[in-house]
């Protein structure tokens, strides 16, 4: 239960991009201004009616919003509890929900005049994401990417640079998505005259943990009303898969003031959260600041941020967004690790029950519906994020199981 | 007045321009840091700034980066920097130093508890990197245990936060002389004069100017308008792979001893 009441959870993160004691922005003083430029901007955008007419058209008519729910009829039998609900994120072009919050952030990039965007990406989905979106307005690209994510993940690379962006391999640090983030600020701090900076997660500093949670938003507020109209109440349960958390923020944030609606974080437990190798920020780690705000981390005794380890590169990072933070300390929503053997059960149980290949980050998100269906009656109503397709992971998959395609 | 007064008071009354030189704590190996910390006084360093090792230094450049992680490699921690700076002590009571680096690693090891020991060790002054002037509220230990927070404007900075970086300006501001990281080189020195003007209207704190300043030339241009210049990336590259503390000090004083004299050429 709460330790903290909170009237309105809608009324974060405040003027200093605070979400309680987390968020902010911790960044290098350059960084100060166009942080401060963009802020203003998106204010202004996001309540200019013809910003917000030019979204919804990209959305329904590029990105081919909005996802309908689907209800998992054979997975629920072979489970025996509660209804499985699906959020069909995974249906959206580029194949996840990362392209609602790019197509925001590329058109803010048009309004503002920068004809320039960087990006970072792990497992290369926002890194796809946004020269997808960088292409169609014709804006020049730049993704940083980690060396040792380039090796894992060559067709996205490749389809990054079909698109027409140049893909730079980052070989500092640990050379994955951490670095790539780092790398991408030291881009940012060197060009911030010409270069828009969109960020793929709700982490990062103010504005970003409200903006990409924003663009993201739409995929709870379509859930809502769906519920309500296709099953005549709201869910149970909700549950989504969190790395850096911004498919659960964007699915968890119409229902925060729903106070009856339990909201369930699935973070990567990766060999299990007592082996150490996992990526699991809130439920393993504690509070401190990187990547310009102050969130949950994965870090040592000195300090130093951790390497982490996940199957999914997607949920790979030692930080998470701070409004999850909030969430966590507050009560209002809980965060469990999910490890690499449970969702690889998951993904196979979606694949032979319901015909859907799921994103290896959403199926910790499965595996967790799966357990907590378990857990409610029959009448009982579980919605889960299926944020991504699986057709990605499927070398991945092969992989792991010995197989060679 | 505190050391760090005390020396920006000496440098002001007998016309010189400070020289303030980086060096990563720990690197090129921790039981160099020391010695090389004392043959920078011997080249005529005013102010030490010591680096504290972070494993995500993203205001940094690849020189600095790559320091980091060596000295990363040897495990060094908050811990090992403070005894260095109280062994430095032994010897050298009058040469300020000031640590700089990121929130993440203070915090964990407590803030408070870091600011006491900085303190006892002999620190003068904290540089946070990635904490600007918003979020003060999280230094507050850092004063109130005596030690002076560094602040940083930047050409970017906008006029009514360079008043308040002025106003809280603390032993001294630190200007950050181009839209970048540690260790490129796009220097244009008359912008940087301007915004060192505009800082000198507004506070009487001493500026010291870093970022892009490598050599004697470079030095010596900057210290036209400067307080004291800032020696980063230059001398991390010039120490990297010294294996012995006589290799580390011949190379401290190789490559400081014609910025010191350039800085002292001034007119």
């Amino acid at each position: 239960m709460p330790s903290v009441q909170i009237e309105d959870f809608h009324a974060y993160p405040d003027a200093k991009g605070r979400f309680g004691a987390y968020g902010g922005s911790y960044v290098a003083e350059t960084l100060m201004a166009p942080l401060a430029e963009l802020t203003e901007a998106y204010l202004r955008m996001r309540k200019d009616p013809e910003f917000v007419a030019e979204l919804d058209y990209d959305l329904a008519h590029y990105v081919g919003r909005p996802s309908p729910l689907y209800l998992c009829e054979r997975l629920t039998r072979e489970v025996g509890g509660a209804r499985i609900v699906l959020k069909r994120e995974d249906l959206n072009h580029t194949g996840a929900h990362k392209i609602n919050n790019t197509v925001g952030q590329a058109l803010m990039a048009r309004h503002m005049g920068k004809p320039r965007i960087i990006a970072e990406t792990g497992a290369g989905q926002h890194g796809v994401a946004t020269a997808t979106v960088a292409a169609r307005l014709g804006l020049k690209c730049v993704v940083y990417m980690g060396a040792r994510d380039i090796e894992r993940q060559a067709i996205n690379v490749y389809r990054m640079k079909l698109l027409g962006a140049e893909v730079r391999p980052v070989t500092s640090g640990s050379k994955t998505l951490k670095d790539a983030l780092n790398e991408a600020l030291r881009d940012w701090v060197t060009n911030v005259e010409d270069t828009f900076y969109i960020i793929g997660t709700v982490a990062g500093p103010h504005p970003y943990p409200m903006m990409v949670r924003d663009f993201n938003a739409v995929a709870g507020r379509e859930a809502r009303a769906q519920m309500l109209d296709e099953y005549g109440r709201l869910p149970d349960v909700i549950t989504a898969c969190v790395g850096g958390g911004s498919n659960a923020i964007g699915l968890f944030h119409a229902f925060l003031n729903d106070r009856e609606v339990r909201l369930v974080g699935a973070e990567a437990a990766g060999e299990g959260l007592q082996s150490g190798q996992h990526a699991a920020s809130l439920a393993a780690g504690r509070p401190g600041v990187l990547h310009g705000n102050r969130t949950y981390v994965l870090c040592d005794d000195h300090g130093q941020i951790t390497e982490t380890h996940s199957i999914s590169a997607g949920l790979d990072y030692p930080g998470v967004g701070p409004e999850h933070a909030f969430l966590k300390d507050v009560g209002r929503a809980e965060y469990v690790g999910i490890d690499d053997a449970e969702a690889m059960q998951a993904f196979h149980a979606l694949c032979r029950t319901e015909g859907i290949i799921p994103a290896l980050e959403s199926s910790h998100a499965i595996a967790q519906a799966i357990k907590l269906a378990r857990e409610l009656p029959r009448d009982g109503l579980v919605l889960c994020n299926l944020s991504g397709r699986g057709d990605k992971d499927v070398h991945t998959i092969a992989a792991r199981e010995g197989i060679e395609l | 007045m505190t050391r760090l007064q005390t020396r920006f008071a000496a440098l002001k009354s007998a016309g010189r321009c400070g020289l303030i030189p980086f060096v990563t704590a720990g690197d090129p190996g921790p039981e160099l840091t020391v010695p090389v910390m004392h043959a920078l006084v011997a080249a005529g360093a005013d102010v030490i700034e010591l680096g504290v090792p972070f494993s995500d230094p993203m205001a940094d450049g690849p020189v600095i980066q790559h320091a980091s992680e060596r000295a990363l490699a040897h495990g060094v921690g908050i811990k090992d920097v403070l005894t260095w700076v109280s062994r430095f002590r032994e010897r050298d009571s009058d040469t300020p130093v000031v640590l700089m680096g990121y929130l993440n690693p203070i915090e964990i090891h407590g803030i408070e508890e870091f600011s006491r020991d900085a303190m006892a060790a002999g620190v003068d002054g904290v540089l946070l990197v990635d904490c600007p002037i918003e979020e003060d509220e999280a230094t507050v230990p850092i004063r109130a245990h005596g030690l002076h927070r560094i602040l940083l404007a930047a050409p970017t900075t906008s006029e009514q936060r360079l008043l308040q970086a002025c106003e809280a300006a603390d032993g001294f501001l630190y200007y950050v002389s181009f839209a970048g990281i540690t260790g490129a080189a796009r220097l244009s020195v008359d912008a940087i004069a301007d915004r060192v003007a505009s800082i000198r209207a507004r506070s009487s704190a001493p500026v010291a100017v870093g970022f892009g300043i490598r050599d004697a030339e470079s030095a010596q241009a900057i210290a036209a308008f400067a307080d004291a210049v800032v020696i980063g990336s230059a001398l991390v590259d010039t120490l990297a792979g010294a294996g012995t503390e006589g290799e580390a000090a011949s190379r401290v004083q190789a490559f400081l001893a014609p910025i010191r004299a350039a800085l002292d050429d001034k007119t």
